[in-house]
């Protein structure tokens, strides 16, 4: 409750009102008040599950740490104390196993989220991702459903090294039967995440642990129990008509943090968050390939086969080609296995510099 | 006594159908089985199944009739594959017909059932027909998923494969056993491995959940001595595989004897719905096909092997013996029974000439010659 109250800070415009907002007062709106409130993603995810696991109590959370711990990053904090042992389980460290337990689970009816407490570890149980859970719809002609979330923090943090700092988003992309989302902001952790349970499909939620503690503006309406974000849709962050930069995940952030660099020259950026990995929505590139006629990729994976070697693929194969007046730009994670060393490992991912960079370049500057 | 009214009981064909029957008509028909079973070796359990059982003629024909069915199938489906109808891998059940039959009989139809891929036999038990199952080897629309699973891949309420990962499915059954306890619906799931996938870590990852949370799991070890072409003694640094459960108590079954898995089925989940966690099977049963359709099977063992256990162990003629030694059943009924059976079967594989017209009575139809003479089935 403290841990909360203590992460929030009310904006109201001109009123002097505090109100305490805890995970279990209500919202009270002052009347006349356009009310902002400040979210971290960790926040934002948390709220989802909780809010989720009261809605429908099929609905339950399985994963090394998620109970007693309170989640090895705080995500599912205060979650066991509400919930008790049989919606909140802390499992063995066995991927593989309670990996299939989940989708077992699912497949029983039930709605598991099944964590990971980084998608590294899921490549241990990501034969029950693909194969158990992925292709089960298909392969049983509709006969057999598996609504399972899989979530957890994915691709680079800080000083991890290489086996703890792979990003996912290519590998789980690729498959036909997942749904993929990687959510930037709080209010994408919200609607995303709550859009993955409430699928009776198996979802898998790509955060970021560097952006946990991140805060973000959240409006009311994205606030309200029953917001969610649909799942296979873009946002254009920021419209512009000079360039347009394709990101997921914590790279959307620098990619508008370099088109505030880059406003000041006069070079005006649109900002795609992708929010989706798979479906892939290419109806909101190519609109924005039509207008601004040039394209960056950016993304914190690597380069073969990423996600924006797709992006690139399909705008060459579809109407937005003619309209490109320069080759499509990937700016991507260094095409090696993470190293540890800070200066090392800062220049092994995208950088508000190497984006800037990129754009000059493109539009010949 | 018994044996008395047992020798002058008659074999009345509706007779035993009938729901009303006197009581000491049901004298006649039941049998106290005088053939002692096997007893199970026993791992952490001071008792295990009864060692025997109550077997009514009604059962016993349903059980042969759903042996001899499942055998014809898998037999028509080695034809079919042979004939390149039916494509890619095929895992055939024949010789384990015990296991399937007796572990259905143990539970009920609530329960949920997942195995792997020699799957087969437990979609039939688990209720698809015979027309949808060889309807889906062939990769037609009227099979159970309209062509897109094939062999591996086919399911029913509360069947849940077919799965073509060896062990995989072993999680996933314990994720059902979950659900259940969950739901609170004193449902059981049975989730069945071979010997060969035995010796996946996911399955004690499977194992020490299932005990610790206490899942109303049974797990059974089908096995038929071979996986693929490793014997047993070639695979695992143990073979009791009813005690690699290690904190798990077992038991080990003869499962060329329906009545006594089924027994043994109706042990263990018992034990389970008791709340008591999870048990493990293990069935020692044989296969007569080579591991699928692709390898011969005779490379890794000899034929007198295979032809000793079909002489000797086969579940289906064990079945026929005892009930017609016991004068449940006559010899005549039974040949009718393979006679009606293999008919089914042979309709349920015609699939050439069939929908010809809409809801009308089978015909002939021309082949490409005057000597192809097919059928057509509406």
């Amino acid at each position: 409750m403290s841990s909360l109250f203590s992460s929030l800070k009310m904006m109201t415009k001109g009123a002097m009102r505090c109100v305490l907002i805890t995970n279990h007062l209500k919202f009270f709106e002052t009347i006349g008040n356009f009310q902002l409130l400040q979210v971290t993603v960790r926040d934002a995810l948390n709220q989802a599950m909780d809010e989720e696991l009261e809605r429908d109590e099929r609905v339950f959370l399985l994963g090394e740490e998620v109970a007693q711990y309170d989640g090895a990053y705080k995500v599912s904090r205060g979650l066991w104390k509400k919930y008790g042992d049989k919606r909140i389980i802390d499992t063995p460290i066995s991927e593989m196993g309670f990996a299939g337990i989940a989708v077992g689970a699912a497949m029983a009816g039930l709605r598991p989220i099944c964590e990971f407490m980084t998608f590294n570890f899921s490549m241990q149980a990501i034969d029950q991702v693909i194969n158990s859970a992925a292709k089960t719809c298909y392969m049983s002609a509709g006969l057999q459903a598996v609504p399972i979330v899989f979530r957890g923090p994915n691709g680079a943090s800080a000083g991890v090294a290489a086996q703890h700092s792979q990003c996912f988003a290519a590998w789980y992309g690729h498959c036909p039967g997942l749904k993929v989302v990687s959510p930037w902001n709080s209010e994408d952790a919200r609607g995303l995440l709550k859009s993955a349970i409430r699928d009776d499909n198996p979802v898998v939620v790509l955060e970021n642990e560097l952006m946990y503690g991140v805060a973000f503006e959240v409006s009311e309406q994205g606030l309200s129990k029953d917001f969610t974000i649909p799942i296979g849709k873009a946002k254009v962050e920021r419209p512009g008509n000079h360039v347009t930069l394709v990101s997921h995940s914590r790279m959307v952030g620098h990619c508008l943090d370099a088109a505030a660099v880059l406003a000041k020259e006069g070079i005006e950026c649109e900002v795609i968050n992708l929010r989706t990995i798979r479906p892939l929505d290419v109806e909101t590139i190519e609109a924005s390939v039509v207008k601004t006629n040039h394209l960056i990729t950016v993304e914190g994976g690597w380069p073969q086969f990423g996600v924006g070697a797709e992006i690139c693929a399909r705008i060459m194969e579809g109407p937005a080609f003619n309209y490109l007046d320069a080759p499509v730009i990937r700016v991507t994670g260094v095409d090696i296995p993470m190293p540890y060393a800070k200066i090392l490992e800062d220049n092994s991912t995208p950088q508000i510099k190497d984006i800037i960079f990129s754009v000059k370049k493109t539009l010949n500057m | 006594v018994l044996k008395l009214l047992l020798s002058k009981s008659e074999k009345n064909a509706g007779f035993a159908d009938s729901p009303s029957v006197s009581a000491i008509s049901i004298v006649f028909n039941l049998l106290l089985c005088t053939h002692p079973f096997k007893k199970c070796e026993l791992h952490r359990l001071d008792q295990g199944p009864p060692t025997q059982a109550l077997l009514t003629r009604e059962q016993g024909l349903k059980y042969y009739r759903t042996m001899q069915t499942m055998r014809r199938m898998e037999l028509k489906a080695d034809q079919l594959y042979k004939q390149k109808i039916i494509r890619g891998f095929c895992h055939l059940y024949d010789g384990q017909e015990a296991c399937a039959v007796g572990i259905e009989a143990g539970i009920n139809p609530s329960d949920h059932l997942i195995t792997a891929y020699r799957a087969h036999g437990y979609t039939y038990t688990r209720g698809v027909s015979v027309k949808e199952i060889l309807a889906e080897l062939t990769g037609r629309r009227g099979g159970v998923a309209k062509g897109k699973g094939g062999s591996m891949h086919m399911y029913a309420k509360h069947f849940y494969g077919g799965n073509g990962i060896v062990g995989a499915q072993v999680p996933l059954g314990a994720g059902l056993a979950l659900a259940c306890q969950y739901k609170g619906n004193n449902e059981v799931c049975v989730t069945l491995y071979g010997d060969g996938a035995a010796n996946q870590g996911q399955i004690f990852e499977s194992f020490n959940m299932a005990a610790l949370w206490k899942l109303p799991c049974i797990f059974i070890c089908e096995n038929n001595k071979y996986g693929m072409g490793t014997s047993v003694e070639r695979a695992s640094a143990s073979t009791d595989y009813f005690k690699r459960g290690d904190f798990i108590p077992g038991l080990k079954v003869d499962g060329m004897d329906v009545l006594t898995v089924r027994e043994a089925t109706k042990f263990a989940a018992d034990y389970c719905r008791s709340g008591k966690g999870p048990i493990l099977m293990e069935l020692e049963t044989y296969r007569y096909h080579g591991h699928s359709m692709s390898d011969p099977g005779v490379s890794y063992r000899t034929r007198e092997e295979i032809q000793e256990v079909r002489s000797k162990s086969d579940p289906i003629s064990m079945l026929k013996d005892r009930m017609i030694s016991n004068n449940m059943a006559s010899l005549e009924e039974i040949k009718e029974i393979d006679v009606e059976i293999r008919k089914e079967i042979e309709e349920a594989a015609q699939f050439l000439c069939n929908h010809i017209f809409y809801n009308e009575p089978p015909m002939e139809v021309r082949g490409t010659n005057p000597w192809s003479k097919l059928k057509s089935i509406s």
